[in-house]
């Protein structure tokens, strides 16, 4: 089996970190004021937190001061009020930074709420191609895994940099007042650990990139094989399935191993660095001290100091793991958001209002490869109200004919006239809303029997929803059932059959008023029995649409206005039931073997 | 979380060293302060310039050496993590292959999915984090409370009080915590699901143009998510800022008490100074201690989900050959008397709530799901076949199931060559089959790769397989011929070549049983016709169950089943059954009848 980890790298583009950030900030500019606000909170928070230690100090010097007068003779007053005042800040800083916790994550989950929904919104504009192509586990995992990694990024870390950079500038500033020799003492590590950073980003970004990949990779197996368990089972293919999974998750470990292994030297070698400054420090207030330049008090609180202002960049360096995994994410996020959306509506593109039903494609080619035409030139017409068949031969290019029909997909030559337009010239939406459908692929979503068949018809009423089931045969099945209408169906519609499926998107389509039907296999899932009663139902459907009908027996496209008969993508007959019987061609030696 | 630990334990060799490694870093680490206190307190005031160069050395090698370390250690925490994850899901994967029907449907597919995803991942970065957090923060703790009493016992009372305190409040505020958390995965849960339906269902969203409508469906969903998660957060911040408040409290104490204890000269002052010191260590360890405490408690939640799944029975066992019914009359083919229900299929709730989870099938439709089959009985020799016809969810395809064994009968026997199908191997018994399933997978694999599906074929019988499933003439028109890639699900061809393609697959390895279900439903009548009339000319000592909605299809069996409700009403011959089944006879007239 090709691996999916494969496909994923060669999707790979090139990385663009800045425009990815960019994009980042443009979700956050919608809580700008809000953040702001945080912002200030969390500077005014870490106020709190360095005046702290300044009462702590000032408690302690007067308890100093008592102690070289000798017992007893400390100001208790003046301690106790220097503990509140420091109690006090301490309370403050507290208060404020769970209050910025909580706004930040807020403002984290409401983008990641935000991106969630651009993401299937966009999905919803996409071309349907698009689903032919990719893995329904790729897709989700972009929103469920990479879009969570986003926002924890955004709620802990953009507070925690600033955090750091307060630390860091008040921490400098104090440095500098006592004794700015010894700063040029630990200068260099602020240069070399800015180097460093930029240079192992580059080294990790595609590291990361490729281990998302990987695991969407291996996602996508992973529901493609478990979908199709009971196959693998039915040929004792479990252990070769899993020999092809232990290798791509061996990729996907691998993947995970690299990208991991090289962040985590980051830490140690950022505390390698600022422990050299530490070093330097010790051996530069040595010698300053030496020559009498500084006391032991000022090397004493310089080194306090220095911690401060390295802690925070040790911490700083292992956010950014944090950063370039959530800017790959992201950038998987905005790559999906990029993709190319279905044909915009041409301008001055018309609704399609009061659809007639007059149908005609002129010479249409189309291939869902370039290299591999399905139809060559096809051309047909329809009046009316009238029933146009379609038959032929597996492969011959039927269902495609639908998907063109909808526009699913845009012919490659020719085109389909609607009401004698052009039907790109129509807007996209009023062009569907003038077909009702009933598909192979029945689809029904976890919801109510009644959710299902009024779905479509925003203002159906339970009168108009019962009379459609009843049309379509399946009203005495859900009275049966333990709730009616009302019963839920589960996710993938489970707990119903193939056949109840269809009668459900059959009584679907019946609520519909439009002007054009298809009908593709629209009752191949049923049995003999319910059909007949269901034709009946599709018959009075019909009335007055134009209709599309694909249906492999012959019986129930005898009546049709017309009948065309598809072979290697092109029409090879077409006209009446009796016309083509009398042909005696590829219609009657299909009508014929039907019931040989 | 036990899993957790097994996995650890079974690499407890690489773990301990990883910790060891960690242990000497740290050691290092806290090391050097001291070393630089040495620096100014004894060697600085010698003025000896020699020793200040060699202390300020042995520093810069310190911190090098641990760097070197920690990188190290990361790195074997990373990898260990890796071996784990990739243990881990890999043992999760096979297991889940290999899950009987009733297992997999009690789980359900979705979950399956993201148990082998989310919940892999969650125990992969709290296995990785345990190694590099679970070393710190505890000597942080201990020792920080240890040197704080030999210190002054008096003072370090406060910390002792108030640590209980504190820990108690963090583990009712987590525990409060953690069921939220389960909520927000089943939002998140709902919201993955509205996301899969739009993209299987795109067709019909397009065609019914309600992309506005699914996109203010998860809207809703996505907000829903968002509210639990933003509560769940708001709970989960209060821990932090409540033990700052706590220890900054403790550490007004501490100056007040201590300033105290300087009056009556107990104490010198420098104590409270390096009591903040140190309460600030203990304070760093207790959050380190938190981090490790909700990283495990996230990734245990996640565990469980995992072993609920590996502590899942490997399909159903296998009994010994003579603890096996004996049939009681011949056939290579035999059901005697079979019952069987879903209903019967009840596992404890791997989701972690209190009601144990029923399967949606048997939940679903009440009494009169109760028997999917009653009673049934046929028997076939070797080289007969079997149709299989009757109203759609009439149990036919529960008959395949029950045969390939992946349920067990509640009542009854079933035999192949003589044998209960029970004391067979899994493998051994599904060898003798190849099984095209009704809506059956197309793997993505080339054409070649999704016939021969693992087995070792050689082209000759691929070839053939193709011939006899009417699929080598589309497939030769393909510009890559059997080498030609299939999309996801057989995107890229017709239903009917789909169908073709899989049973080819089921030919390919000239099976002893040839079961296929519904798998004709796209193919037109005159390629089924011939796609029968070659399996019997090529197969010929194939045993064959067709199960199908067409009597054409069938009517040339050996014998017959109809089925209505799980029940048998009419067994026989084509001939015998016009005769004796008013159900066929009607299906026979309806469906052929009006040939003129």
């Amino acid at each position: 089996m090709p691996g999916p980890g494969d496909r994923g790298r060669k999707k790979e583009k090139p990385r663009d970190a800045k425009g990815t950030l960019r994009r980042i900030i443009r979700y956050l500019y919608v809580y700008k004021w809000l953040v702001v606000i945080f912002l200030l909170l969390s500077f005014a928070a870490n106020v709190g937190s360095l005046l702290g230690p300044r009462f702590a100090g000032a408690a302690i010097g007067v308890a100093e001061a008592g102690y070289r007068l000798g017992p007893g003779n400390v100001d208790m007053a003046a301690v106790k009020h220097y503990a509140l005042l420091m109690l006090a800040a301490y309370a403050l800083s507290s208060l404020l930074s769970f209050l910025v916790t909580v706004g930040m994550t807020r403002v984290g989950r409401r983008i990641a709420e935000n991106m969630r929904r651009d993401v299937f919104d966009k999905l919803m504009r996409m071309p349907v191609g698009y689903f032919d192509r990719h893995q329904a586990g790729d897709i989700i995992s972009r929103v469920s895994y990479d879009i969570d990694v986003v926002s924890t990024c955004l709620s802990a870390d953009v507070v925690q940099i600033l955090t750091c950079l307060v630390t860091v500038a008040g921490s400098f500033a104090m440095m500098c007042v006592i004794s700015p020799p010894l700063v040029l003492c630990m200068l260099f590590t602020i240069p070399v650990s800015i180097l460093f950073t930029r240079s192992m980003a580059k080294k990790t970004r595609p590291r990361y990139a490729r281990r998302s990949a990987a695991y969407g990779a291996m996602n996508g197996f992973t529901e493609e094989m478990f979908t199709g368990q009971r196959t693998i089972q039915a040929y004792a293919h479990e252990r070769a399935v899993s020999e092809d999974f232990r290798r791509i998750n061996q990729e996907a470990a691998e993947a995970y191993r690299e990208a991991d292994g090289l962040g985590m030297t980051m830490g140690p070698t950022m505390g390698m660095i600022s422990n050299f400054g530490l070093a330097a420090i010790g051996l530069g207030g040595s010698l300053l001290y030496m020559a009498g330049t500084v006391g032991l008090a000022q090397i004493s609180s310089f080194v306090l100091y220095s911690r401060k202002f390295s802690g925070p960049i040790n911490e700083i360096s292992n956010i950014s793991n944090e950063i370039f995994s959530a800017l790959a994410a992201a950038e998987r996020v905005f790559n999906l958001l990029d993709e190319q959306e279905e044909v915009k509506d041409t301008p001055g593109a018309l609704r399609l209002m009061n659809c007639q039903g007059n149908v005609a494609a002129n010479h249409v080619a189309f291939g869902y490869e370039p290299d591999r035409p399905v139809l060559k030139d096809l051309s047909l017409s329809a009046l009316p109200g009238q029933t146009i068949a379609i038959v032929g031969p597996t492969g011959a290019g039927k269902t495609t004919i639908i998907n063109l029909l909808m526009r699913f997909y845009d012919v490659n030559a020719g085109e389909i006239r609607v009401d004698s337009r052009d039907y790109r010239t129509y807007t996209m939406e009023s062009l569907r809303r003038s077909y009702a459908m009933v598909l192979q692929d029945t689809w029904v979503f976890r919801g109510t029997i009644f959710d299902n068949i009024a779905y479509g018809h925003e203002n159906a009423d339970m009168a108009s929803v019962v009379a459609a089931a009843k049309a379509a045969r399946i009203h005495d099945y859900i009275m049966r059932l333990p709730q009616g209408y009302q019963t839920v169906i589960t996710e993938d519609g489970g707990n119903i059959s193939k056949g109840q499926k269809q009668l459900l998107t059959i009584a679907r389509a019946m609520l519909y008023d439009t002007g054009m039907l298809i009908l593709d296999e629209a009752t191949s899932n049923v049995d003999t029995g319910t059909e007949r009663q269901v034709q009946h139902a599709i018959r009075s459907l019909m009335t007055g649409r134009t209709s599309f009908v694909i249906a492999h027996r012959l019986s129930t496209v005898r009546n049709a206005d017309r009948i065309l008969v598809i072979l290697n993508g092109d029409v090879v007959e077409q006209g009446t039931h009796e016309d083509l019987m009398a042909m005696r061609g590829v219609y009657y030696r299909l009508y014929a073997s039907q019931y040989s | 979380m036990k899993l957790i630990l097994h996995h650890l334990g079974r690499l407890r060799g690489a773990v301990a060293l990883a910790l060891l490694i960690k242990l000497i870093g740290t050691a290092g680490e806290l090391l050097l302060p001291t070393i630089l206190e040495h620096i100014i307190d004894e060697v600085v005031p010698s003025r000896d310039l020699t020793m200040v160069l060699l202390w300020g050395g042995a520093m810069f090698a310190t911190a090098f050496a641990v760097r070197t370390l920690n990188v190290i250690a990361n790195h074997r925490a990373v990898d260990n993590a890796h071996r784990i994850s990739f243990a881990l899901r890999q043992s999760l994967f096979e297991k889940t292959v290999n899950l009987s029907g009733a297992s997999f449907d009690g789980v359900g597919l979705p979950s399956l999915i993201s148990r082998m995803t989310s919940d892999s991942y969650n125990v992969q970065s709290a296995v990785q984090q345990l190694q590099t957090l679970s070393v710190r923060a505890p000597i942080m703790l201990v020792g920080g409370i240890i040197v704080s009493a030999l210190m002054d016992f008096q003072l370090s009372l406060i910390l002792i009080v108030m640590l209980p305190i504190l820990i108690a409040v963090v583990l009712t505020v987590s525990a409060r915590g953690i069921p939220l958390y389960t909520k927000v995965q089943k939002r998140l849960d709902a919201v993955v699901r509205i996301m899969r339906e739009a993209i299987t269902g795109i067709r019909v969203v397009k065609a019914l143009r309600k992309e506005d409508y699914e996109s203010k469906r998860f809207r809703e969903a996505n907000a829903a998510l968002t509210d639990q998660d933003v509560t769940a957060a708001t709970v989960m911040a209060i821990p932090g800022p409540f033990m700052q408040l706590c220890l900054n409290s403790g550490l007004a104490l501490v100056v007040i008490i201590g300033a105290g204890r300087v009056n009556s000269g107990e104490i010198k002052p420098g104590v409270i100074l390096a009591f903040l010191t140190y309460f600030n260590m203990v304070a760093m360890g207790i959050f380190g201690l938190t981090r490790i405490f909700m990283t495990i408690s996230r990734a245990s939640a996640s565990a469980d989900r995992i072993s609920a799944v590996l502590a899942l029975p490997d399909g159903d066992p296998v009994l010994p050959e003579a603890g096996g019914l004996t049939p009681s009359g011949p056939g290579f083919i035999r059901f005697e008397h079979v019952s069987f229900s879903y209903n019967g299929v009840v596992i404890d709730n791997p989701e972690g709530g209190n009601e144990p989870r029923v399967p949606d099938r048997a939940a679903f439709a009440g009494e009169e799901r109760e028997k999917a089959l009653s009673d049934i009985s046929f028997s076939l020799a070797r080289g007969e076949s079997l149709g299989i016809i009757g109203p759609t969810g009439c149990g036919k395809t529960t008959v395949i199931s029950l045969l390939m064994r992946f349920y067990d009968a509640d009542e009854g026997g079933i035999f192949v060559d003589g044998r209960d199908v029970r004391t067979y191997e899994k493998e051994a018994l599904r060898r003798k089959f190849g099984t095209v399933f009704q809506n059956d997978i197309i793997f993505r694999d080339t054409i070649r790769g999704n016939i021969s599906f693992g087995r070792d074929l050689d082209e000759e019988a691929v070839r053939e397989a193709a011939a006899s499933a009417q699929a080598s003439e589309f497939i030769s028109e393909l510009p890559k011929g059997l080498d030609h890639e299939m999309d996801i699900r057989g995107a890229n061809v017709s239903g009917g070549q789909k169908q073709r393609i899989l049973v080819a697959r089921a030919l390919a390895a000239s099976p002893e049983i040839l079961v296929l279900d519904d798998s004709s439903s796209a193919l037109d009548y005159r390629t089924d016709a011939a796609m029968r009339s070659a399996i019997s000319r090529d197969y010929p000592e194939a045993t064959v169950i067709m199960i199908a909605q067409r009597v054409s299809s069938i009517m040339g069996m050996t014998k017959i089943l109809v089925m209505d409700n799980g029940r048998c009403i009419g067994y026989g011959s084509h001939k015998d059954l016009m005769q004796t089944c008013p159900f066929y006879r009607e299906t026979c007239e309806i469906q052929m009848g009006d040939m003129e």
